[in-house]
């Protein structure tokens, strides 16, 4: 353990902090002495049992971001984390999530200590000094490491750790209330819009059944949903037809859009791009369903069927409805 | 009003990459085209700034005076273009070029900035933020829809869950998804008259940054190895001739998913 002080920013939605917060949680254990979480949102007093369960000593509670209209939290979230470090904390490492506002208060923390962040991580070695990423789709993988002073921004992205309860105790709460940020926190979130959905999340779903253009509209796309259903599973996308305006977005499988290692993961009338491909590429098995021979995702799955997905979907609906 | 969009050149995705074997580096010694996810910004900015004398200016940073990529944005309708290139930006982390952008982009006193959510290429996803945190501005990622109205911009923000109503007040940084607009096509026209249209080529001495903040002397991050990942096999393929749910149906008996 060559780290000392090893802090999570650790997002918490209504359920509580989310799983990617608690897999950084587990990391940080093992590459530091000392691990902190920080957080913010108003939760912090009902999260700590858990955060203290996966490894959280300390939690620095930044409270709400504030009336009226809650401000975005890339800043203000930046600017309290700025000013504990300023005022003599001294983290070792922050492992941020790659979540939208994860990625934000990276950037701007960067900033305000002048140091580099290193992003897209999918594996850190034990001592927390180096750390992999996937290139090229997953085909080849960078070893990088920071080479100036503490501390080291990382952001890590989803399932590259596996989360693991360490039975600690309850964290002790610290408030460390956000510093006035002025302009650079000017954003307000003025409504909030959940779009809905049914079944297990995509993310942690055992199957997931994902259509891509080779559905050829948006109504074909029912044909994956109705799959997903029968297996249990959480209906996926490529990002050509979310772009498309098909799907929402958060059905996007692949290095914009959501990693997801399932049981099973089928993949109907999408390519393979690498882009696609390293985001489910970690899947235990793959099936994929594509009328081109060549189509680059076949070169990843356990079973390819070359065919037409307006045959080979209807026929699998039908016998499995029938069983 | 004036709008800066940051694009970035890049080497073609189509052709196949490489990494310098020593520096670890990406390859762009090539020709350089427009990153297609930067063509979402130029397009919002062309929509956003399309009053009398309003401009559309691109701001990028790329090795050899490159500008291939500049004049395809320029030919679908930007105004003009600033171009920092400079051989001692070799090896430039992600925070130094966000520098060199913050400084290229303050020129053109914009009232608002677009960039991608990330390039293609270097996919680090956080030079936006750290452009705004630098220039002293608001910020917004992750817009799937801009509209201005007076001095404030309204951006309906991604969420896992969904999207976010956003108000922010100009000027500000919004990094902007594929879904925000449909790129346009560069015209006959447009082509031709973008071969006339100014940019600005800076090195890194025009903009005041101290060489030692850049390059691979200023980075503060390094590759210190490259290698194969483990190979997934490929399976077995099977041509559908009515049989292919069939054998779906077997295989998703034998993992016992049914
Ligand atoms: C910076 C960046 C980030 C990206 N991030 C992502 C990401 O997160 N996720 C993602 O998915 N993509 C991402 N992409 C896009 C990616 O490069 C591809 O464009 C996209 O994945 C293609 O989607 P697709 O496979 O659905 O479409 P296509 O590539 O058009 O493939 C359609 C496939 O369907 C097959 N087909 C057609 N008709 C039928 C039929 N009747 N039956 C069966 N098969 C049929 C075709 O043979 C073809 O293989 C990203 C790109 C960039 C530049
Ligand atoms: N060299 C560059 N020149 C111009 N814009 C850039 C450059 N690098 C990054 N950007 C902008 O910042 C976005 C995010 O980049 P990145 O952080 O590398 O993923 C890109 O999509 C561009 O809009």
């Amino acid at each position: 353990m060559a780290l000392d002080n090893v802090w999570v920013l650790a997002e918490a939605g209504q359920a509580g902090p989310t799983s990617l917060s608690l897999e950084l949680l587990t990391k940080a254990r093992t590459i530091g002495a000392s691990v902190t979480a920080v957080t913010w949102g108003g939760g912090a007093a009902e999260h700590a049992a858990v955060l203290g369960e996966y490894g959280a000593t300390k939690i620095y509670d930044l409270g709400d971001l504030g009336d009226p209209g809650e401000a975005l939290p890339g800043a203000p979230v930046a600017s309290a984390m700025a000013a504990l470090v300023e005022g003599g904390e001294r983290p070792d490492a922050i492992l941020f999530p790659a979540s939208y506002d994860g990625r934000d208060v990276a950037g701007r923390l960067s900033v305000k200590l002048d140091r580099p962040v290193i992003t897209n991580i999918v594996g850190m070695s034990d001592d927390g000094l180096s750390t992999q990423h996937p290139l090229f789709g997953g085909s080849q993988t960078a070893t990088a490491r920071f080479t100036g002073e503490g501390p080291f921004l990382y952001v890590v992205r989803a399932k590259s750790f596996a989360a693991e309860p360490a039975g600690g105790g309850p964290a002790e709460v610290v408030q460390a209330a956000a510093p006035e940020a002025g302009p650079t926190a000017a954003a307000r979130v003025v409504s909030r819009h959940v779009e809905e959905r049914s079944g297990p999340k995509l993310d942690e779903a055992g199957v997931v059944v994902s259509g891509g253009r080779g559905l050829g509209s948006a109504d074909s796309y029912e044909l994956v949903e109705e799959l997903a259903k029968l297996l249990n599973g959480a209906p996926g996308a490529s990002r050509a037809i979310v772009d498309a305006g098909w799907v929402p977005y958060a059905r996007q499988v692949g290095q914009t859009g959501k990693t997801v290692k399932p049981n099973l993961y089928l993949a109907c009338g999408i390519s393979g791009a690498t882009q696609h491909l390293v985001g489910m590429k970690g899947s235990k098995h793959i099936v994929a369903v594509n009328k081109d021979q060549d189509a680059p995702i076949f070169s990843v799955a356990d079973l390819g069927i070359v065919g037409d997905v307006h045959k080979v979907l209807p026929a699998l609906i039908e016998a499995l409805k029938s069983r | 009003m004036n709008v800066v969009v940051c694009v970035k050149q890049i080497p073609d995705p189509a052709a196949p990459s490489a990494l310098d074997p020593v520096t670890h580096n990406l390859d762009r010694s090539g020709k350089l085209i427009l990153d297609d996810s930067d063509s979402y910004g130029v397009e919002m900015g062309l929509q956003l700034a399309s009053g009398v004398g309003d401009e559309v200016i691109l701001v990028s940073m790329a090795p050899g005076g490159e500008t291939s990529g500049l004049r395809t944005a320029l030919a679908m309708g930007a105004a003009r273009a600033i171009l920092v290139s400079d051989d001692a930006l070799s090896g430039t982390d992600s925070l130094g070029t966000a520098k060199v952008l913050a400084a290229a982009i303050s020129r053109a006193e914009p009232d608002l900035v677009l960039t991608a959510t990330e390039s293609t290429d270097g996919y680090t996803g956080t030079i936006p933020a750290q452009i705004a945190e630098l220039l002293g501005l608001p910020s917004v990622t992750f817009a799937k829809k801009i509209a201005v109205d007076g001095s404030t911009v309204r951006v309906e923000r991604q969420t896992e869950a969904g999207f976010d109503e956003v108000e922010c007040p100009l000027p500000a940084v919004v990094s902007v998804t594929a879904g925000v607009v449909e790129p346009r096509y560069p015209s006959f026209k447009g082509i031709m008259a973008a071969k006339s249209k100014p940019v600005d080529v800076l090195a890194v001495a025009d903009l005041g940054i101290d060489g030692g903040q850049v390059g691979s002397a200023g980075a503060r991050q390094e590759v210190t190895d490259v290698a194969d990942a483990e190979v997934r096999e490929g399976g077995e393929i099977v041509v559908d001739e009515g049989n292919g749910a069939e054998r779906i149906l077997a295989f998703l008996e034998e993992l016992k998913v049914i």
